[in-house]
């Protein structure tokens, strides 16, 4: 399954232990988001990364402060694998006037520019032309930022994605094209709609680039293949498409109970759940069990005191109804 | 001073800021090597080079979306879209994108860009390259609506336009690219949100955009030969939208008449009539009338599109009557 090459380096322990916390901070965070719902604390709708942590916490330990990343409205993961604090998302996701965009963008749209987060795209395909934006810019101010854009594997079948992939192809960006294929296009397999087996990999060659694939359940392997792509176009040397194949613990969204889904399709990926058996691997490799168990603690800890600090958070001012259409921070189009 | 077309009056006002700004960037189809297929662009990539006027594949959505991106890091992107018909084909990265941003993401993000396009029609094109789409940008909060009529604000209202810090849909005639005038040399920076009035008048106020300025102003000729007195308004941007100078105008002449060369349903004269007659309905002395293409997709044949286009005899025609009854 991997395309990983032999001579590539695995992550030093130091690393794997970050990967660690970062997939059950994801972990704890998106249950969490999930109970919020039951409650009715949460509303709208969401799209959880249950399941798929493992890419956004690959790529997150392979990226540096200052790197651009672009994800859609399944976003929560990939948002907090680049250090944004949990309260002010989970507030966000809560409508509250401390939301990380204090309560106008709500679950699909997290951003935050501080962090290089520059967003997340509630539309297939629309944000793969804006990372070769991100990407563009830093090449023409250059800057050694690279731009990593995250998508799933519907995102293959939408123009924006051809239009994209060519585009940085020919301008030769520095940007990450990273498709979560996690098998089903919302409620549809990615396979009855799709022309060839691997979504993104098989077209790869229509760009000129290589087919890559990676197992995105495993955080070293993920994290190995982030490496190894983001020197890359650090390095001037072009984009890359990868495809990471994951699964989805839940259905598409809130709404979907994922019925649609064989039961022997579903019990074969639980047990592939990357958590387990990370943490079993480290234990292997000689890392403490109790170490572990604190970075458990550790991240139930920060998710318990994110929901009594978003819980507690005011709901948004009226004042800010009217504020930030424009960048005089008014809404007036006329005198 | 010197004569300057409409086309050319477009390169100059790109070269103007591109020279004193390293963040103004250029992309487009055919607009680099090529210069333009309206000829608009020429010799801006000798001028600059080619890392910053690029040509694009012909990919609507890669070139919004780079100028988008790039915006939000950093640049000033002056992006092309061929013909304004091919907004339909962007237009998620235009109204669900560009527009949004900001708002959506509680003032993060500023998007200091500019899309240009050839809007219009009255060049035999048919009916997908000669719409008029201002109505469809006007209807989409967080986007600037410009259109020039003449060469000079060409460059002073794209000069403020690329300095703006929000995105700006500015739409050219592709009817005037040929339009020349005296304009002076050196830098020209106009104001957005600030319309001309052309004609002077008591009788009526015509309000006009892009290339319905030049029709409104031969109309008012025409009628101030009969000792009708009109005023013609350019509007200039829709977005913003100088609201004072309509309703000071129509204040004082009592009558207010619209040309729109978009479509009649929801063109941005319903919006102008709607703030008239809320707001100073008591200075009116009779109803405002919308002169507009009809609702439909627009026909080639020079015949049709010119009975189509609202025209300087159909304005004056329609002002006389109005005013006769």
């Amino acid at each position: 399954m991997s395309a990983i090459k032999e001579s590539l380096v695995p992550p030093d322990e130091g690393t794997r232990l970050n990967l660690y916390r970062s997939l059950v901070e994801l972990r704890y965070f998106e249950k969490r988001v999930y109970d919020l719902f039951l409650k009715n604390l949460v509303g709208g709708t969401t799209h959880l990364s249950l399941g798929q942590e493992a890419i956004a916490a690959g790529f997150g330990a392979a990226l540096r402060e200052g790197d651009y990343t672009l994800a859609t409205y399944r976003g929560h993961a990939h948002t907090l694998a680049r250090g944004v604090p949990m309260a002010p998302i989970l507030a966000e996701l809560m409508g509250r006037g401390t939301g990380l965009m204090s309560g106008k963008g709500g679950s699909m749209h997290l951003t935050s520019v501080e962090h290089h987060v520059m967003g997340s795209y509630a539309i297939i395909g629309a944000h793969l032309p804006i990372a070769c934006g991100t990407a563009w810019s830093a090449q023409y101010r250059g800057s050694d930022q690279v731009t990593v854009c995250f998508f799933g594997d519907g995102t293959t079948n939408i123009g924006a994605f051809h239009e994209a992939l060519n585009f940085a192809a020919v301008w030769k960006l520095p940007v990450v094209f990273v498709c979560e294929n996690n098998l089903y296009m919302e409620y549809t397999p990615i396979g009855d709609v799709t022309a060839v087996p691997r979504p993104a990999a098989d077209r790869a060659g229509a760009y000129g680039l290589d087919p890559v694939t990676v197992d995105g359940n495993d955080p070293d392997a993920v994290y190995v293949v982030a490496r190894e792509a983001v020197g890359r176009a650090r390095r001037g040397e072009g984009p890359s498409l990868i495809e990471a194949l994951t699964y989805r613990h839940g259905g598409h969204s809130r709404a979907d109970p994922a019925k649609y889904r064989p039961e022997e399709e579903v019990k074969a990926w639980l047990a592939r759940d990357p958590i387990p058996i990370y943490r079993q691997r480290l234990i292997a490799d000689g890392v403490a069990a109790s170490v572990l168990d604190e970075i458990d603690r550790w991240a139930l800890d920060a998710v318990d005191e994110a929901t009594e600090e978003a819980k507690a958070a005011p709901p948004p001012g009226a004042d800010l109804l009217l504020k930030d259409v424009w960048a005089d921070g008014s809404a007036t189009w006329r005198n | 001073m010197a004569k300057l077309t409409y086309r050319h009056a477009v390169a100059r006002g790109i070269a103007q800021e591109m020279r004193r700004d390293d963040s103004v960037v250029f992309l487009g189809e055919d607009v680099a090597a090529a210069g333009g297929v309206f000829k608009t662009t020429g010799g801006l990539l000798e001028e600059f080079g080619g890392r910053r006027v690029r040509d694009t594949p012909i990919s609507e959505q890669a070139i919004l979306g780079a100028a988008m991106g790039a915006a939000m890091t950093g640049l000033r992107p002056i992006a092309e879209i061929m013909f304004a018909d091919f907004f339909a084909v962007c237009w998620d990265i235009v109204a669900n994108e560009i527009a949004k941003m900001r708002y959506m993401t509680g003032g993060q993000i500023t998007l200091p860009l500019v899309i240009r396009a050839a809007n219009g029609g009255g060049l035999r094109f048919g009916a997908q390259h000669s719409q008029a789409i201002e109505n469809w940008a006007m209807a989409i909060p967080g986007l600037k609506v410009v259109a020039p009529s003449t060469p000079r604000d060409v460059v002073g209202l794209l000069a403020a336009s690329i300095r703006d810090p929000d995105p700006v849909i500015f739409l050219e005639a592709k009817s005037l690219y040929a339009v020349s005038e005296d304009v002076e040399d050196g830098e020209i920076v106009d104001t957005l949100g600030t319309a001309r009035a052309v004609r002077d008048g008591g009788d009526a106020t015509i309000v006009a955009l892009g290339p319905m300025v030049p029709k409104a102003c031969a109309a008012a000729d025409e009628l101030a030969e009969e000792g009708i007195r009109c005023e013609v308004l350019d509007l200039r941007s829709l977005v913003p939208l100088d609201t004072r100078s309509v309703l000071e105008s129509v204040a004082r002449t009592g009558r207010l008449f619209t040309v729109e060369e978009n479509p009649r349903l929801c063109g941005w004269g319903a919006e102008v009539s709607s703030i008239v007659s809320e707001e100073i309905f008591g200075d009116l002395t009779g109803p405002i009338v919308r002169i507009t293409t009809p609702h439909i997709p627009l026909p080639s044949a020079h015949a049709l599109e010119e009975l189509a286009l609202p025209s300087a005899a159909r304005i004056a025609e329609t002002v006389r009557k109005a005013l006769a009854s």
